[in-house]
């Protein structure tokens, strides 16, 4: 061991020899990526909660009794609408241009609120009717999932309206370029969660 | 910002690059592959059977549309390694909601007495 001590004569060595230099948050993105994974994976546990218990009506009511499939699809369509303004927040920010993107960032907020809007709306009528949580295990599983995905969508709302200010204040940064990149990806990743609940919640619900 | 250090010289990282050719294939079939399973739902063309495979399908395509065009994914993302944590969260998932379903079915089918509601006291 004693060979290995550093005197004070020596000149220090360092096992790494390429030291090459990183630019700042050059793991950001993957990083965040595999965050989305590990998101992925809480709603794939509520999906087969959802998969499991689904058909557990407890002579309650059944889809086919409570779900508006007209406003479903208006749903659907605010989200699918966010996802583009989205890309073409992004598309503004390849250019240069903070107040395009600001704008987009805006209008994709102003879906995402109305999507919001029409699923609390949605929320407030079952609950209204007596299909609460607590009616069957259907509905605490319906109400787990898609509550789960609507509260992703609010903090994804709230961090947008920071990622504005941010970009009021700082413009088109090396980092800010980063954030709506980040931001991106959890808006088009809602989106992607979203597809499996229409389809398996409400559609295959009102189906079976 | 100029003042940060690690700024200077190799500037900023690489992020992926969107185009607006990528965002309008990626929405229209989006629109259609949503629009097809409301209507067949709707509108009840075919049989139960038949339309649950139908829409099914179109939900597992529109997410691979969503992850190309709009989340820019393909094997070469971040040298490989969003596409390695992608395969490895899917053989997860798929391990999970298989095993639950399949556990849970059988529990169900097996261990529920049958019942009958004249007889409940």
């Amino acid at each position: 061991m004693s060979a290995n001590t550093v005197t004070a004569g020596d000149p220090v060595q360092f096992y790494d020899l390429d030291e090459h230099a990183h630019p700042e948050g050059h793991s950001t993105m993957l990083g965040f990526w595999i965050y989305l994974m590990s998101d992925c994976l809480i709603f794939a546990i509520l999906f087969a909660c959802f998969a499991v218990l689904g058909g557990n009506y407890a002579a309650g009511p059944a889809p086919k009794d409570l779900f508006d499939l007209p406003l479903v699809a208006l749903n659907t369509a605010m989200l699918l609408f966010s996802s583009i303004t989205y890309g073409f927040a992004v598309l503004q920010m390849q250019q240069g241009k903070v107040k395009g993107v600001q704008l987009w960032l805006a209008i994709t907020g102003l879906f995402g609120l109305a999507f919001l809007g029409i699923e609390l709306y949605e929320f407030h009528h079952l609950i209204e009717i007596g299909a609460t949580p607590q009616r069957s295990a259907f509905l605490s599983s319906f109400f787990t999932l898609v509550g789960t995905h609507g509260l992703h969508v609010t903090f994804g709302i709230v961090w947008l309206l920071v990622l504005m200010v941010q970009l009021g204040k700082h413009g088109l940064i090396a980092a800010n370029k980063r954030r709506v990149m980040c931001l991106s990806m959890f808006w088009h990743f809602l989106d992607v969660v979203w597809i499996g609940v229409f389809t398996i919640v409400y559609l295959m619900g009102v189906l079976r | 910002m100029s003042a940060d250090p690690h700024a200077a010289g190799h500037d900023e990282i690489e992020l992926p690059h969107a185009s607006m050719r990528d965002y309008v294939i990626g929405f229209v079939l989006s629109v259609i592959l949503t629009a097809v399973p409301f209507w067949l739902v709707m509108e009840r063309p075919l049989p139960a059977g038949a339309t649950a495979a139908i829409i099914m399908a179109f939900a597992a395509v529109q997410i691979v549309v969503h992850m190309i065009f709009f989340l820019h994914m393909s094997p070469k993302a971040e040298g490989g390694w969003s596409i390695t944590s992608l395969t490895f969260t899917i053989i997860v998932v798929v391990i999970m909601l298989a095993g639950s379903l399949w556990v849970m079915h059988h529990l169900n089918t097996n261990m529920m007495p049958p019942h009958d509601v004249s007889q409940l006291p």
